[in-house]
């Protein structure tokens, strides 16, 4: 009873989705997760934002999947997770950001994203009352969008459930078994379960895990704030992602989601490293002040709730995705860099494909590129 | 003005207020300048204040405290609170029909900096509780902001008309609650250490140890040495189809919108809770001159003192035992109300509903604590301290001596005081707070001659001012406890004056004088309701101490204690056989009679939970029986609890429905809560001097 095919560690955004297409192809599949329920690391803390504007091509590529997943789900499957075809926008103020955006565009339309540089004009319509002082204009992807992350990994839970995958929740994995450098199962604080594939998707516990396997992952979890406000008549279903930095921060986005409401985040800078989750003082005059900045209408929006989340980062942006070369049978699925949510749907399904030894020439790109063992550089990924 | 306005009050002043004019929808109406906007509607007789996006649900006052959100309106293009908004000449006030549109703003605003006020104590809270400990700090010289949301000092005790019980030395026993206010924030003016912001909402405690705090328009840090939480509480609510149909509100709110804003908010109330709140509700309501057909409590007894419910029901009000309330009914606000009896299994007893035209039901079913900023500031390892009912729900009197305690304590903590608390002191908020005793028979006094005073108190309570006010000491209590029933030392000669009747804040002392007729003795009864409703040569109907009608009698003469200004005292003859016995003059002398028509059986299904986003019990229900069993998960799938209150309400609605489902609690993991506890423009963030404004 205590056999599976593949156990997952994590029920989150990455683990969901993977144990969602592994149930799809008849694989048997168990899930753990330590929290009480799905979603509950910091996929809830996502904002909801899905885009496919990125510069890396194997992130375009997974996003555009998983956009296709997002979009079609009500469709599909008849739930509905407050998809919104909004789109982002970049608007840009100064010619260091029109330049950067711009020097993106062939790689992003190479890939297959919908994108483009529009004038200032065009700027205004698509965020109504944005300050016109000295705005250049910018890019706008209209199929990008925003999806309810809590309603979205129930909506995947059930999904699998469906499936026929097995999750336990409140339980927390102590080992993972090995013989002969084989992974041969999952030891919890509960039980015990056999199985010779163990995807790790444990997010921001990524690192315990390692810690307690001897298998340490470079992730280096990072604390960021977000917000969301009363909700309002729709004027900007659009997420608006200002570039600029600032002093204590980098750039910060905001979009307005189905309900009406604004959710917002901004990107601290210096980072704050480490798992606290406490909110501080600083955050609320630091985003409010530079949204009201760029749209002075936000002046009279009330401000409902505040959170903080975390994203589990590596060194230059991008997951860290494969089989671990020392531990047969382990794969790691981790530092999605607090794009866990977007990239999690088309992820999913290339773990489940991986798994089953089924990738596709896609998937070996996007696979080379978020490999454990690349040459990690220091250098972001542009749009992360 | 309209007869939804209070012009005179058997107990409060009524001031002399501005008339201003505001439109409502476009129609031009008239209020009182600074008012809160609420209060002008329901003056107005307007109680439907716009309709919710998500099913066009009728929205109208809910909490009428600042908390919910419920009574949300338009101003002059902004959304606000209408119960913590007030109205100015000339304001625009429209009804929020679904979602209010966002004004555009084309002009650039200045932002600023949040400026960060350093304070050796912060006080949220300027209720007994606040102000006792702020005075305590004041004494001490030590350098404390005291915050509070109202425009006012005092909290709940504003509200309170009554007198209050205790003691006279220790908590003003005998002075009526919104004297007491007074009497305190007069003493706190006198130290000069104490700052007091009113109009200031606290907003969110934060990790890095600063409170937010919003005073008018503005946003502020405060980052206090010490922190006192002294929140007070808020209302519970019940579950029950109708339950969020305006005219069905706490009765707090109640109390709110008739004694400190003097609206006659409605015409005939039902009141659901026999506790102190529920009773002395009725009391107020029929003060301000509302009918109250029936108050109602699922247990056996009144969990109240047991004077202020024989207060009740010597006026007329029925007080039915073992009810519960089934359904609320109306339209666009409460017509009707439906109750039933319980049956051994709490479940109503087929037939035995009765449904009463009403336009109100008061919910007082309980307080729970506000302590969301003590629970965060603990968790963030602040110096925080809670007292009043923010620490432990129990009487004003009791917060008045649990505030004290804490600004001894801080001042100790802050090396201002050596000592422990005087012992003295938590030992009397210990007995303030302590539960009414069972309700016991005493025989009345045997003497038939002379003068003396009749104790209709039947009842251990924390309460003692007949013993102060006697000028020969004749009047003590068992074993001279706060709590000892009183009793009069016959030794001693009554000298007749009435203090004892005056003082009584159960009005359960009368005063029986054989002197000149022993036949029929002079009966003296304290009487609070409308002085023009009793007359000398009027015929009134006394009653016993249980309600039960003694007869009807002449009022011979009616006397009024100077100390005592609003307790009238009713002098009638009676016969000898009955003149003890006599408690009480009734108020309602016909009792409302229930409607015939009862046409539809409610489904509890459809009681709704969540107010702010509008989740029924049903759908909380349904995700119970999946197996959901992680309030987070349930919040995820139903949004229950994401609305603007963040759960003040649902919380434990949702907590029982678990219950219901017989899902042991220690299976259930609690929500995550996070600031902020109120909604804040995002304009006061950026800084903005006063505020944007839009088009």
């Amino acid at each position: 009873m205590n056999n599976f095919d593949v156990i997952v560690i994590g029920a989150g955004s990455i683990g969901v989705p993977a144990a969602m297409a592994l149930g799809q192809a008849g694989v048997k599949t168990l899930v753990i997760d330590r929290r009480p329920s799905p979603g509950q690391g910091e996929n809830k803390h996502a904002i909801g934002g899905v885009r496919a504007t990125h510069t890396d091509p194997a992130k375009i590529t997974t996003c555009l999947r998983s956009l296709e997943i997002f979009s079609t789900w009500k469709q599909v499957h008849g739930d509905d997770i407050e998809w919104l075809r909004g789109g982002y926008a970049f608007p840009v103020y100064r010619a260091e950001e029109e330049k950067l955006l711009k020097s993106f565009l062939p790689t992003q339309k190479k890939h297959g994203l919908k994108i483009d540089f529009v004038d200032d004009g065009r700027m205004r319509k698509i965020i109504p009352g944005i300050n016109p002082e000295g705005l250049m204009g910018g890019t706008f992807s209209p199929n990008d969008g925003s999806v309810s992350p809590l309603l979205a990994i129930n909506a995947f839970y059930r999904k699998a459930v469906a499936n026929g995958v097995t999750f336990r929740f409140k339980e927390k994995v102590v080992s993972i078994t090995r013989e002969n450098g084989q992974v041969t199962g999952v030891r919890t604080d509960k039980s015990e379960y056999r199985c010779p594939v163990v995807i790790d998707a444990a997010g921001a516990g990524s690192v315990e895990l390692g810690r307690a396997i001897g298998s340490e992952v470079p992730v280096y979890p990072e604390s960021h704030e977000a917000g969301i406000t009363e909700p309002v008549q729709m004027f900007c279903p659009t997420m608006v992602v200002d570039l600029r930095p600032a002093e204590g921060s980098k750039n910060y986005y905001f979009y307005q989601n189905r309900h009406g409401q604004v959710v917002f985040c901004i990107t601290p800078d210096p980072p704050i490293a480490g798992t606290d989750y406490n909110e501080t003082s600083v955050f609320l005059p630091q985003v409010c002040r530079r949204m009201v900045d760029l749209l002075p209408r936000l002046a009279n929006l009330r401000v409902r709730r505040v959170w903080r989340g975390l994203y589990p980062m590596t060194k230059d942006g991008s997951p860290l995705v494969g089989w671990n070369r020392e531990i047969k049978g382990l794969l790691h699925a981790v530092g999605m860099c607090g794009q866990g949510f977007m990239l999690g749907p088309g992820l999913g399904e290339i773990l489940a494909r991986l798994v089953r030894e089924q990738s596709t020439a896609a998937d070996k790109m996007v696979l080379e590129a978020f490999s454990l063992y690349r040459d990690v550089g220091d250098k972001m990924e542009a749009l992360k | 003005m309209s007869e939804q306005r209070i012009t005179s009050h058997p107990i409060l002043e009524v001031p002399r207020r501005k008339t201003v004019g505001f439109t409502w929808n476009g129609e031009t109406l008239e209020g009182f300048a600074g008012e809160m906007i609420s209060s002008a509607l329901i003056a107005n007789d307007i109680h439907v204040f716009g309709h919710h996006p998500k099913d066009g649900s009728p929205q109208g006052i809910f909490c009428a405290n600042g908390q919910c959100s419920q009574c949300l309106v338009m101003a002059d293009g902004l959304p606000v609170k209408a119960c913590m908004t007030p109205l100015k000449e000339g304001m625009a006030i429209t009804g929020v029909e679904g979602l209010p549109e966002l004004p555009l703003i084309r002009e650039a605003v200045a932002t600023g900096e949040i400026p960060t006020i350093d304070t050796e104590v912060l006080i949220i809270g300027g209720g007994p509780a606040g102000l006792s400990a702020a005075i305590e700090l004041g004494k001490r010289g030590i350098r404390t902001l005291l915050v509070d949301d109202k425009d006012r000092l005092g909290g709940k005790l504003v509200l309170q008309t009554h007198k209050f019980f205790g003691s006279v030395a220790d908590s003003h026993a005998g002075t009526r609650g919104f004297e007491i206010g007074r009497i305190l924030e007069e003493e706190l003016g006198r130290h000069q250490s104490v700052q007091v912001w009113l109009d200031t909402t606290a907003v969110g405690v934060f990790s890095d140890k600063i409170v937010g705090l919003v005073k008018g328009r503005k946003y502020y840090l405060a980052r206090p040495q010490k922190l006192l939480v002294a929140t007070g509480a808020r209302e519970k609510m019940l579950a029950f189809p109708g339950n969020t149909l305006p005219g069905v509100y706490g009765a707090g709110a109640f109390q709110t919108l008739v004694n400190r804003d003097l609206v006659r908010s409605s015409r005939r109330v039902l009141i659901v809770g026999g506790g102190n709140v529920g009773l002395i509700a009725g009391y107020h309501a029929i003060q301000a001159g509302i009918e109250v057909v029936a108050l109602i409590e699922a247990l056996p007894e009144v969990g109240g003192y047991k004077v202020h419910a024989d207060k009740l029901r010597r006026m007329g009000v029925p007080i039915f035992t073992r009810h519960t309330v089934v359904a609320a009914h109306g339209k666009q606000q409460v017509e009707a109300v439906t109750i039933g009896r319980l049956d051994d299994n709490w479940k109503v007893i087929e037939g035995s509903e009765k449904t009463y035209a009403v336009d109100t039901v008061l919910i007082a079913v309980g307080l729970a604590e506000v302590n969301e900023f003590y629970l965060k500031a603990k968790q963030f390892g602040m110096d925080a301290w809670c007292a009043g009912d923010a620490r432990e729900i129990a009487e004003a009197s009791a917060a008045m001596f649990t505030g004290k305690v804490a600004g001894f304590k801080i001042a100790k903590a802050l090396g201002k005081e050596t000592g422990p608390v005087p012992e003295q002191w938590n030992m009397k908020a210990e007995i303030l707070k302590s539960r009414p005793g069972k309700p016991v028979n005493r025989p009345e006094p045997a003497a038939e001659e002379g003068v003396f005073p009749v104790f209709h108190c039947y009842q251990e309570v924390p309460c003692n001012p007949c013993t102060s006010v006697c000028p020969v000491k004749a009047v003590h209590t068992e074993n001279d406890l706060i709590t000892g029933l009183p009793y009069r030392d016959e030794s001693i000669d009554c000298t007749g004056c009435l203090n004892c009747v005056a003082v009584c804040p159960g009005l359960a002392i009368t005063l029986v004088d054989y002197r000149k007729d022993p036949e029929n003795p002079l009966v003296t009864i304290a009487y609070e309701i409308w002085r023009t409703t009793v007359e000398v040569g009027q015929q009134v109907t006394v009653t016993d101490a249980d309600a039960a009608v003694l007869g009807r009698y002449t009022v011979s003469k009616i006397r009024v204690k100077k100390k005592y200004p609003k307790t009238i005292l009713v002098q009638v003859r009676m016969p000898k056989e009955l003149a003890k016995k006599a408690a009480g003059i009734q108020v309602i002398e016909k009792q409302a009679d229930p409607l015939a028509t009862y046409n539809r059986q409610p489904v509890d299904d459809d009681a709704v939970v969540c107010r702010c986003e509008r989740v029924t019990a049903g759908r909380i229900r349904e995700a119970i029986r999946s197996g959901v069993r992680d309030m987070n998960q349930l919040k995820a799938l139903t949004r229950a609890g994401m609305g603007a209150c963040g759960s003040k309400t649902c919380r434990p609605m949702i907590w029982r429905i678990f219950q219901e489902e017989g899902i042991d609690p220690g299976q259930v993991t609690d929500r995550v809560d996070r600031p902020l506890f109120v909604e804040v423009p995002m304009g006061y963030f950026a800084g903005i001097e006063g505020g944007a404004d839009n088009e």
